[in-house]
């Protein structure tokens, strides 16, 4: 067979959407592997069924560009190939193994644009693993997605702006929102000014979400430490320290989160170099400004690359694609790659701003008591791994998962990798960048060891 | 009292299925995380602790909503859409 084998996008949020929208406008047909069973990512997800809410309902100020998204994948039928509810689970020698109905596929692919998206960055506290004390982006999936509020009288906590937009739609959607717990000073937000020039909208709606929530009668609290949930058996309280006094709510449901975290795996099983990042203290993929990674035909697009938002995926996918396109010595549009570089840049600006309003509180990691569980598929604790870093005499976080098993279980460490190099970080006085990054294992995810191999893999049929 | 409250879908279709060998009842575009919490407290215990777990990031990334349907076939809650006749088996019984 002399055609080439077919890009492959994976994810069909914002970023996969409009990679895929732009290869097809080229002439190309990529293949996009999504985990969800309808497009739009976690940000603009869509119900299972019809419910009665509209899209304004569903996705706010953002309904008009949620409906734009959905469309133009829509009208991408016919010209791609799309599995949805599919999961890319190994990258190896320009093959992608991927989990679908049941079968494993091995795929060969040429160019490999990865918008994987992002999940909730946190640190544990007393109490995080009680049932009633969802993520804040998981709040907003239960809320959107299945029409169902995570309780009755509800206590949003942390830091990032999804903060107060989640509080703000789960007033608007009739449920009580006893508090918003904000770890950041009040004077964090004065940062906040500066961002006007590069998106005044945002900072409008933002200032309208407080508003709103005060005149409701949310209590909003600023410079909370000492965060916990309290609960036998289900959450039914927050207590937190402002200002050197005890404070205690009453709840039955918390939405905690400290910003968004980065999917990074199939970068580091594609092979792309990593850097780390100050502002996101996280490691992230290295790219150029068009999304192209350090490994030929492997580009990077969205908030898996590194964290900027919705509207920043959607440029960075299309700048993705015509960076596809330019390397396979395909004409694309001067000015459009110009103008998506442009926005890119001043939306990257604004990232740096919104950082500054809500900022990590890294200074938790080294208050985690040695009782709280850090690890909570193998059921970890702080204290362990203090334990296990000291008694090893180790600062690096793969050889502390080897004797440890902190990162090991299921979620490969996306919810505790990043508590566990704060954590392994302040125990051993060690910078943040000095302990290293965890490195990705195939399968990203669970998969099932009876899952088929199919009889047409691609490698097979050359 | 049930760990979910439903704002939407409150009168689709009702989807009966089994909950540890009781019968339940879900609605038209739940996934099963949905279904069980809205009837329920917890999904199921930490293997280790034996601590009761109801999921958190509902979103597929962390992995703590596992349950099995009586084939023994494990199934994420969170990204399950719910189905007629499911007989679905958790650990939440379990004491550690």
């Amino acid at each position: 067979m002399s055609a080439r084998p077919q890009p492959l996008v994976v994810g069909a949020g914002p970023a996969g959407i409009r990679a895929a929208a732009a290869l097809v406008a080229a002439g190309l047909r990529p293949l996009v592997v999504d985990e969800a069973p309808a497009c739009g990512g976690q940000i603009y997800r869509q119900r299972l069924v019809q419910d009665g809410r509209s899209t304004k309902d569903l996705y706010g100020s953002e309904a008009g560009k949620a409906e734009r998204l959905h469309a133009a994948f829509a009208a991408l039928d016919g010209h791609i190939d799309y599995w949805p509810q599919a999961l890319l689970w190994n990258l190896r020698d320009g093959t992608a193994d991927i989990a679908v109905a049941g079968t494993s596929r091995r795929v060969a692919y040429d160019g490999l644009i990865l918008a994987t998206g992002a999940t909730d960055r946190v640190l544990p506290v007393p109490g995080w693993t009680l049932p009633g004390v969802f993520t804040l982006g998981g709040s907003q999936v239960s809320l959107k997605a299945q029409g169902c509020a995570i309780g009755s009288r509800v206590v949003f906590a942390g830091s990032g702006p999804l903060l107060y937009l989640v509080a703000w739609q789960y007033m608007k959607a009739g449920v009580e929102v006893a508090a918003v717990l904000d770890a950041a000073p009040a004077t964090a937000k004065l940062n906040l000014i500066r961002a006007v020039p590069l998106d005044a909208g945002i900072v409008l709606r933002g200032a309208r979400f407080v508003a709103e929530l005060r005149l409701r009668g949310v209590a909003i609290r600023t410079g909370v430490e000492g965060l916990r949930f309290e609960g036998e058996g289900r959450v039914s309280g927050v207590a937190w320290r402002e200002g050197g006094r005890e404070r205690r709510l009453a709840c039955d449901g918390v939405g905690y989160g400290l910003a968004l975290r980065s999917e990074t795996q199939l970068a580091d099983l594609a092979g792309c170099t990593f850097r780390f990042d100050d502002r996101d203290r996280a490691w992230l993929p290295t790219r150029d400004v068009a999304g192209r990674s350090s490994v030929a035909g492997v580009y990077l697009a969205g908030d898996g690359a590194g964290i900027a938002g919705a509207d920043a995926a959607e440029r960075a996918g299309e700048r993705a694609a015509l960076a596809l396109l330019e390397d396979r010595g395909l004409a694309v549009d001067r000015a459009r790659v110009v103008a998506l570089e442009t926005e890119l840049a001043r939306i990257g600006r604004l990232r740096d701003v919104l950082e500054a309003a809500f900022p990590f509180p890294a200074h938790w990691a080294g208050a985690i008591d040695d009782s709280i569980t850090l690890c909570r598929c193998e059921g970890i604790t702080a204290g362990a791994v203090r334990e296990a870093a000291k008694h090893f005499d180790i600062g690096e976080i793969n050889r502390l998962k080897a004797v440890s098993r902190v990162g090991m279980g299921r979620c490969q460490g996306r919810i505790c990798a990043a508590a566990s190099a704060e954590v392994l970080a302040a125990a051993t006085g060690k910078p943040i960048d000095g302990v290293g990054r965890l490195r990705a294992q195939a399968p990203v995810k669970p998969i099932p060891l009876a899952l088929q191999l199919a009889a047409d893999r691609s490698e097979d049929a050359a | 009292m049930p760990l979910l409250r439903r704002i939407a879908r409150k009168d689709h279709a009702a989807i009966a299925f089994t909950l540890d060998g009781a019968p339940c009842e879900g609605r038209a575009g739940d996934t099963l995380l949905s279904a069980i919490l809205s009837r329920t407290e917890s999904l199921r215990r930490a293997e280790f602790s034996g601590e009761p777990r109801a999921g958190f990031c509902q979103m597929g990334a962390c992995q703590d909503c596992w349950v099995m349907n009586e084939a023994g076939e494990r199934l994420r809650a969170c990204t399950t859409p719910l189905l007629a006749g499911m007989r679905i088996v958790t650990t939440r019984g379990r004491s550690a």
